[in-house]
């Protein structure tokens, strides 16, 4: 019976059907359509266009390199702000998000249902929405908006999207091992930090470069809480309405390599570090 | 403290919720609130606005800005079916056949978030100028009349839209059908469904929360979307409801129109979420 049923799926295989020709291709097709807007970035951060416009190829240079955090002293200090505004609102809304976490998935208590909501809306609404009701509240309160409205709009969203990373980490916990801990006589505190802590960690940190992720390339819901300051992308926003300058492209391409470079050898060390945790496992 | 809590066990969860919760509430909720009661205000930026309950400005505002209310809902859609024809072929790729490279594949799905929203989409304005390296080379060479423009079309604005949710609907998409045991539709097969039979009746309805997921993560930030409509449309022809708010909001100071546009939006999204979760029976509110 077994031996007949895979005689029967080897037979099926040689069978090529027209999927498997034009799949692949298209994903490919697919893959180069994602990669293109940021070949061009990258491809014309190196032309050296006369006057405003960046448009066509005019010839190489890499004069935008040398100059780059000399020739737009307004970008740096977009790129500062947006460094401040990103690092505060990644730490507040991943230990505000994280306590929610926990108390989701480790606590029962009343109004589930409404904290479900509460989380849950923030993700579903329009940024323009969330952007205009903020505004509509700064305004009507008469406070100032600067780069303090910013950060509390940036903490507000990513709360949301700390809870669901979380949450979803802490659905598969198996909590034998706090109790394991508590038999062996730690406290809860103790446990929390020994056992639970490090176990949840991975899935803490994820939900924190998410929100980094986040916070550092909004631009609608910054735009409406933004007053004089600026942050990067309003100030990419501001500069090409008169004609992209180059540095924009510079710019963008080496917080790409960085970013690029940074989630590769961060997944090449856990996945080196999973080998050695578990060297029994082999690779699936 | 730490004795009065263990008294109170109950308690604990409610001092976990409450630091988050609040901010929710004091920076979700309240300006949800504000922004109904700015709606209902009437006045200029330079008198003061005064409260007058006038519920008028909903219809106003409906009829005003019909053509944009349509045109994104329209934009949307469209670009909600697209997300859908170009990300499941590809997410049913890396889920089935992507083998080793599953991981390189999905990188590469995530790799446009690593560059700004903005600047991707300024980069979709050179790919598509008049005279950029790829239309202009077109007309150069008499492929293209010299009259030929994709900027400033509804073209250019949705597939800058399409553009950037796809990854958005992708993940997703990828994360239902992984979960789909191949043995499924090898069942199917072996009881003679046709290769298409099997993928309608069992892969496709088993990846239906991704479908799910996918589409209302297209669809609703390209309903409220204002930036490609501005930078790769920029025309009265290609203006989106977002450009309204973002305008009247940000330019004119008109608040009480800006507000009541803004919550029309989110109501008439909350309820087409609400019919659509209906049709799709079974699906849950959660993310």
């Amino acid at each position: 019976m077994a031996a007949n049923a895979s005689a029967q799926g080897s037979l099926r295989r040689p069978r090529r059907d027209l999927a498997s020709a034009i799949l692949p291709a298209f994903t490919g097709l697919v893959v180069l359509y994602l990669m293109l807007p940021i070949l061009v970035m990258i491809v014309f951060g190196f032309n050296d266009p006369r006057g405003r416009f960046n448009f066509t190829w005019q010839g190489f240079t890499l004069e935008h390199y040398a100059n780059i955090f000399t020739s737009q002293p307004r970008m740096n200090e977009a790129l500062i702000n947006s460094l401040i505004v990103a690092v505060v609102s990644t730490l507040v809304a991943t230990v505000l998000g994280t306590l929610i976490g926990l108390a989701l998935t480790r606590y029962e208590f009343r109004g589930r249902g409404p904290l479900n909501l509460l989380i849950f809306l923030p993700i579903a609404t329009p940024e323009v929405v969330l952007g205009a009701s903020l505004l509509a509240l700064f305004v009507s309160a008469g406070l100032a908006r600067d780069i303090t409205t910013i950060t509390i709009a940036h903490i507000m969203f990513n709360i949301s999207y700390v809870v669901v990373t979380v949450r979803a980490r802490l659905a598969g916990f198996n909590r034998s091992v706090e109790e394991a801990a508590m038999d062996l006589g730690a406290d809860e505190w103790t446990t929390f930090w020994k056992v639970t802590f490090p176990l949840i960690f991975p899935g803490i940190l994820a939900a924190a470069m998410l929100a980094f992720a986040f916070s550092i390339d909004d631009f609608v819901i910054t735009q409406f809480t933004a007053g004089v300051d600026q942050t990067f992308p309003l100030w990419v926003y501001g500069a090409s309405r008169i004609g992209v300058p180059p540095e924009v492209n510079v710019m963008g391409t080496i917080i790409f390599v960085i970013a690029v470079v940074g989630i590769v050898g961060w997944t090449l060390l856990q996945r080196r570090e999973q080998l050695v945790a578990e060297p029994t496992r082999t690779d699936r | 403290m730490a004795a009065w809590l263990r008294r109170r066990r109950g308690l604990i969860p409610y001092l976990f919720l409450l630091p988050g919760g609040l901010w929710l509430v004091v920076f979700f909720v309240l300006p949800m609130v504000t922004m109904a009661s700015v709606a209902l205000q009437e006045g200029t930026l330079g008198t003061g606005f005064t409260f007058t309950f006038n519920i008028g400005v909903f219809p106003e505002v409906l009829g005003r800005y019909d053509e944009q209310f349509l045109r994104s809902l329209l934009y949307a859609l469209v670009v909600t079916i697209l997300t859908m024809a170009i990300g499941y072929p590809m997410a049913y790729t890396i889920a089935f056949r992507g083998g080793r490279y599953k991981n390189v594949l999905l990188l590469l799905v995530i790799l446009p978030f690593f560059t700004s929203f903005i600047i991707r989409t300024i980069s979709w304005k050179f790919i598509l100028a008049d005279q950029g390296f790829v239309l202009g080379t077109l007309k150069d060479i008499g492929l293209l009349d010299d009259g030929f423009r994709l900027l400033a079309t509804p073209v250019a604005v949705i597939s800058g839209i399409t553009y950037n949710y796809l990854p958005f609907v992708v993940l997703p998409l990828y994360v239902a059908l992984e979960k789909i045991d191949p043995r499924l539709v090898e069942a199917a097969t072996d009881l003679y469904a046709s290769r298409l039979q099997a993928f309608l009746r069992v892969t496709l309805p088993l990846s239906i929360s991704g479908v799910f997921a996918g589409s209302l993560l297209a669809f609703i930030p390209a309903a409220g979307d204002y930036i490609n409509a501005e930078l790769l449309g920029g025309t009265r022809e290609t203006t989106m409801i977002g450009n309204v708010v973002q305008t009247l909001y940000l330019t004119n100071n008109d608040y009480p129109q800006a507000s009541a546009i803004s919550l029309i939006l989110m109501v008439g999204l909350i309820i087409g979420v609400v019919i659509y979760t209906r049709v799709l029976r079974g699906q849950e509110l959660t993310v």
